[in-house]
């Protein structure tokens, strides 16, 4: 059950940076939510063909044996947890970002472009 | 698909998601720096994976793969890490900016 044990601990630890380590709070925002329902399909659909095929096979002793698309219930804790780190980490990068590496041809037309605040929520 | 079979299906993720970048207003791909430091909270997950691996928690069916390992993780394995953030935050940036604009 260790594995199941790393799943909660990715969980935790994601929630615990996006709380006190970007201070972002993206899990009260609906931006997020709506990101990941996307995102969660698309980590069942292909996580599904990896353990389904399957490339990787789990041990059983370290999973608790629920299953989802083949995949073990496990793989849904780590895959939020990594999600909600790449995107939290992400969007504390946003601060004050200028489009430095937009290309010539999109260059001259940033500046008519709408920005969209990264922190429309707050 | 034989060893092909873990790179097609990152192939594929990777495409299910570039497209986003199309979209106006969506800037990632162009973010190399912010995208790429966006990343390195997957290296957590690396190390996690590197000792499951060890420990024979799991186990990559060498013919799915094409056979090089780095510390006992396929090469195709860190490349999930390297795609499915990139595909993360393709699909958080799409929504974000989608939703602004209704």
């Amino acid at each position: 059950m260790i594995y199941t044990l790393g799943s909660v601990l990715a969980i935790l630890i994601s929630l615990a940076i996006d709380r006190w380590g970007t201070r972002k709070r993206l899990i009260l925002r609906l931006d997020f939510w709506v990101a990941y329902a996307i995102i969660v399909f698309f980590q069942l659909l292909m996580n599904g063909f990896l353990t389904g095929i399957p490339v990787v096979t789990y041990n059983p002793d370290v999973i608790i044996g629920l299953r989802i698309v083949y995949a073990p219930i496990e793989d849904l804790g780590f895959g939020f947890g990594l999600v909600l780190l790449v995107l939290t980490v992400w969007t504390r990068l946003g601060h004050g970002e200028t489009p430095r590496f937009a290309a010539p041809s999109q260059r001259a037309t940033l500046p008519a472009a709408p920005s969209i605040p990264d922190d429309d929520a707050q | 698909m034989g060893h092909w079979t873990y790179t097609v299906i990152l192939i594929l993720t990777l495409l299910a998601a570039a497209w986003l970048q199309a979209i106006p207003g969506v800037n990632v791909l162009n973010r190399p720096r912010r995208l790429g430091t966006a990343m390195l909270p997957g290296l957590l997950f690396v190390v996690w994976d590197i000792v499951a691996a060890q420990e024979s928690w799991w186990f990559f069916d060498d013919g799915r793969i094409f056979g090089p390992r780095i510390l006992g993780l396929p090469l195709e394995e860190y490349g999930f890490f390297i795609v499915v953030p990139i595909c993360a935050v393709l699909g958080f940036e799409a929504a974000r900016v989608t939703r602004a604009k209704l």
